[in-house]
Formats: structure tokens, sequence, C-alpha cells
């Protein structure tokens, strides 16, 4: 059993409030091919998703606004870090194992490097209640990648 | 001080939360309930329950009793004229629901106008907007001051001879901000236009007569009131209950019915349809006297006590910045922290077994005028300590280290 001040700073690792402090990816994106606006309604937060995806269906530039707590700013630069360059069935693939880790669940079949990336949130499957801000970006990236309709956590 | 905090009467706050000691300051979401409500509310199932209004037997009639003697408990909490002028219905969002659909629907047309302040929760907004959707009705805003109080002259402008309804609440569940009620609902009735009051939070913080503030509605909820959940009261004027339509269809709110039509019960029975809650209206009457057993008079000075405590204590965070100040507030303590994120400050204070609420309260219009997303909002009852604060401070102190 974790003591509760482990399981805060892991939930609250460098890693993460440097993410949140100086997020990557962060402003518009001029010329988006794929646009999303996520809402969480527990807490306010907005957060958009701007996607450049080229004909190779590849992710060649992606960028996000908006503010929120630590952990939806940390999930959603670390998300923009990990997907540009992949295709969007890659980058779907990632965002099921990311959702699954931050439940606590199984995240199923990943390579050594992603797994140590998407790690760092690991911290917030002993936080039920912040599971949505971990999520907020990535289900708005996939909303984006389907047509734009405006994303909820869930 | 005379009054001592009661904690002994509520089993949950001896509990620990991740280790340390409770500190319980989200009871303006929902407040705890003292063993005596738990105990009443057990007592009359296991000894008198059964349905009310039906049968003939023993406990039937036992058990209306009951419910009967609920509602006119109720009505000397509020000083009604009449028990037959309270309602009992599933919470405060049914009540004025019940007003939005029952009273106000039939008498507004395209046009008409709703006045209603920036500051209201979401359950006083919402079926308002029902009848801007439905009805074509205009909603006109009143502005909340800086301070987070309300200028009652502001009403004298927004009300026009479109107006057909005024919605305010009693006591604001963000900024604490106690509306001058009595004034606000003589401007309406000079010009001839109803007052609905939300007093979910008001009647657990302030002494309510609706006969001398004129209300013609007043609603609230029985879960924040050290009642349970699943009933709430809604307060009407007997020439208005008289008059309205019922709401829900069922059961118990017929005269009769028959094949061609229907006839319906006289008020209260008519917006009653259905079983109701029963035994949670035992519950709210057992949390009315066990309060009011406390003095209301020495619990409000308590809680302002403890509130001027914590007040005076967060201004050693100059990072920290409080809304609502209002010369005449609650015990509510709503801030925005630069830098941290009320939900990343709720977890860390949580681990330190205080419990706050984050968000935007239900209440997105007033956040957006005082231009926040989100605050973190520490509220206080009759059970509220000192120490309760003492670990709000240390817990804040804390998340300044971890995320400042």
């Amino acid at each position: 059993m974790m003591m509760v001040d482990d399981s805060l700073r892991e939930l609250y690792q460098e890693v993460i409030l440097d993410h949140s402090r100086h997020p990557r990816h962060f402003g518009p994106l001029e010329h988006a091919t794929h646009n999303g606006e996520g809402y969480n309604p527990l807490c306010g937060d907005k957060v958009k998703v701007h996607l450049m995806v080229d004909g190779e269906n590849r992710i060649s530039d992606i960028k996000f606004e908006g503010r929120g707590c630590a952990i939806s700013q940390a999930s959603a630069s670390l998300m923009t870090d990990m997907i540009v360059g992949r295709n969007v069935k890659e980058a779907e693939k990632l965002m099921d194992s990311f959702v699954h880790l931050v439940k606590g669940e199984d995240v199923g079949d990943l390579n050594e490097d992603d797994r140590d990336r998407l790690n760092v949130m690991a911290g917030v499957s002993a936080y039920p209640m912040r599971v949505k801000c971990a999520t907020l970006a990535w289900h708005t990236m996939k909303s984006a990648l389907e047509g734009g309709v405006p994303a909820k956590s869930e | 001080m005379s009054f001592v905090p009661p904690i002994s009467d509520f089993p949950i706050l001896s509990r620990e939360i991740n280790g340390k000691r409770l500190a319980y300051l989200d009871s303006a979401a929902s407040a705890q309930k003292p063993k005596a409500v738990l105990d009443a509310m057990r007592e009359f199932a296991t000894t008198e329950y059964a349905n009310v209004h039906r049968g003939v037997h023993t406990l039937a009639a036992a058990a209306t009793g009951r419910y009967e003697a609920a509602r006119a408990r109720v009505a000397r909490f509020l000083n009604a004229k009449y028990a037959d002028e309270i309602v009992f219905t599933r919470g405060g969002t049914e009540a004025l629901n019940l007003v939005s659909y029952a009273f106000l629907s039939p008498r507004i047309s395209a046009g008409d106008e709703i006045v209603v302040t920036k500051m209201e929760h979401h359950s006083n907004i919402v079926p308002w907007h029902f009848m801007r959707e439905r009805k074509r009705a205009v909603l006109k805003w009143v502005e909340v001051r800086d301070d987070g109080s309300m200028n009652p002259s502001a009403f004298q402008a927004a009300i026009t001879p479109k107006t057909k309804l005024v919605a305010v609440t009693h006591m604001s569940n963000v900024l604490g901000t106690v509306n001058p009620l009595k004034e606000i609902i003589a401007i309406a009735h000079a010009k001839g236009v109803p007052v609905v009051v939300d007093g979910c939070q008001g009647a657990v913080h302030e002494i309510v007569d609706v006969q001398d503030l004129d209300a013609d509605f007043y609603a609230f909820t029985g879960h924040k009131l050290y009642g349970p959940t699943g009933i709430g009261v809604l307060y009407g004027k007997r020439a208005h209950l008289k008059g309205m339509r019922p709401f829900n269809g069922g059961g118990e709110m017929i005269q009769e019915v028959t094949e061609a039509r229907i006839t319906y019960a006289d008020p209260p029975a008519r917006f009653e349809a259905g079983t109701p809650p029963i035994i949670e209206a035992v519950g709210l009457a057992a949390a009315i006297d066990y309060f009011e057993g406390l003095g209301r008079a020495a619990v409000k000075e308590h809680e302002a006590a403890i509130y001027a405590y914590a007040r005076e204590a967060v201004r050693q965070f100059n990072w920290l910045h409080v809304i609502g100040e209002a010369p005449d507030k609650g015990a509510i303590l709503s801030f925005h922290t630069e830098g941290m994120h009320a939900h990343d400050l709720a977890t860390i204070l949580d681990n330190e077994g205080v419990a706050v609420r984050a968000g935007h309260h239900c209440a997105q219009i007033l956040m957006e005028r005082f231009d926040v997303t989100s605050t973190t909002r520490a509220s206080f009852a009759l059970y509220s300590t000192r120490e309760d604060v003492d670990s709000l401070i240390a817990g804040l102190a804390k998340a300044r280290k971890i995320l400042g």
C-alpha cells in the first residue's frame, strides 16, 4: 500500500508539473485540417486541439489551446509530444492505452518507449475523480479526427 | 462563546480520510446528517411505515399522521400561514421546476420577461431557460456588484410591464451573499410581479419567515438542512397553488378519474403525484427539530465566527483571492488561487482530510461574471470548528509548496 503522500508525489511529479508549467505545442495552428473542442463539465475547463493530417493519414502537426488543471494541461502537452508524426490509427491506439492506464487497467500491447512515456500519468489511477481531467485532451483529439463533434471527457 | 459545535451528534465526522482527521468543508453541497435524523427515519421505518393517504389499516393511518405532521413542522419552520401551502417535492430543483411548469408556463407567452440574477444556481436558471425555449420568453439578467452584493434598485430597472416573474436566491451558494429579499419582493410586488425564492442555502443559514418576506414561492432542499436526500419543499401562497395546474400526473393528485375526464385534488396533494418521500419527510422534520433545538440564532453566530476566523487566516496567502465580500453574507468562502487550479488544490486538500468543492458550483453565469472558470469553496456549517479551518490553512500551504 502506497502512503498517501507518495501517491500525491507520484501524481504531481516533476515531469507533470513541468509539462503543465511549460506546455509543449501550445497555441493556435494555422491551416489545421482537423479541429476539436473539449469540455469538462465537472470543472468548466475547455481545451481545443488542432491537427494537421497529411495525405498519408499522418499527423504532421498538432497544437492545443485552453487552460485547465495541472493534470489536464500536462496530459495535453504529453499527448501532443507523443502523437506528432504518427499516423491516425497509431494515435488512436495510443489514446486507448492511455485511457486504460489512467483508469488503472491493462494498457495492452505497447512498445517500451511509449509505455515509459505514458507511465508518468499512471499516478492518476489512484484518483478516480481526476481521470476526466487526464483524458479530456485525448478525447478532444479523437473527436477532432472524427470530424470535430464537441468532446466530453468520459 | 456559549455555542459548542455538537460534533459527536454527527457519526461521520469521527472518521478519518486518508489517515487524517476529516475537515468537512463542503456542507453547501450537502450537509452531514445527525444521528437524530438517522434514528428518526429508522424508528419510523421499523415501527409505523406504510403508504400514505391510502388504506384504512393502522399503519396507513400512523404513516399518514407522521407525513402530515412533517408538513406542519415545515410550515412552522418557514412561518407559513397554512400547512397546505407546503408541497413536498424530490428536492429544491424539482420545487423550482414545479413553479416553472405549473405556475409560469400557462401565464407566459412570447416576448414576456423573466427577471433572473447572475448569481443564481443552475437550478434557478435552467427552468426559466425552458420558458425561453418553449414559450419564447426573454430572460433579463440582474447584475451582481464587484463585492458580490445585489443592488435592489437594479430590480426596479429590470422589471417592466412584460415581466411575469422574478427569480432570486436568498443566499448565493458561491458568494455567500444574502440578498435583501424583503426589499426586492416589495419592488416586484409594487409592479404586480410575483417572486420565487431559491432558499436552498438561505433556509440553512438564515431565519426564514415567508409571511414577513411576502414571498410568493420559497423552495429549499432537505439534504443541505442536515436532512435526507430525496426530499425538498416548495412553499407557495395558497391562492397561487389553488390556481395552478398539476405538475406530474398519477396517483394521489386526482379527485376523480373517468374515461372521459379527470378532476384534480386540492393543493398540496395536486402536486404530489405518486408515492411521496415518506421516510424522508419524517427525516426532514427530525432535522428541523434538531436544528431549531440548537437555536438558529446561536448557530448563525457560530458560523459567522468560523467564517471570520477563516477569512482572516487566508489573508496570509497573497496568491489567494476571495470572491464574495458582500457586507451581508453567510459562511461560504470561495476563492481562486494564482498558479493553482481549483481541482489540483482540492486533490491535495483531500489528501490532508479536507473536503472542499472545486469547480463552477453550478453557477457558470456567475463564474463568467467574475471571469474565472472555477473556484475553490469552503463552506461552513453548525458542526464546523476552528480546527477545520486550521486544517484548510495547512493544506493550502502544502498545496502551494507542491504546485507553486
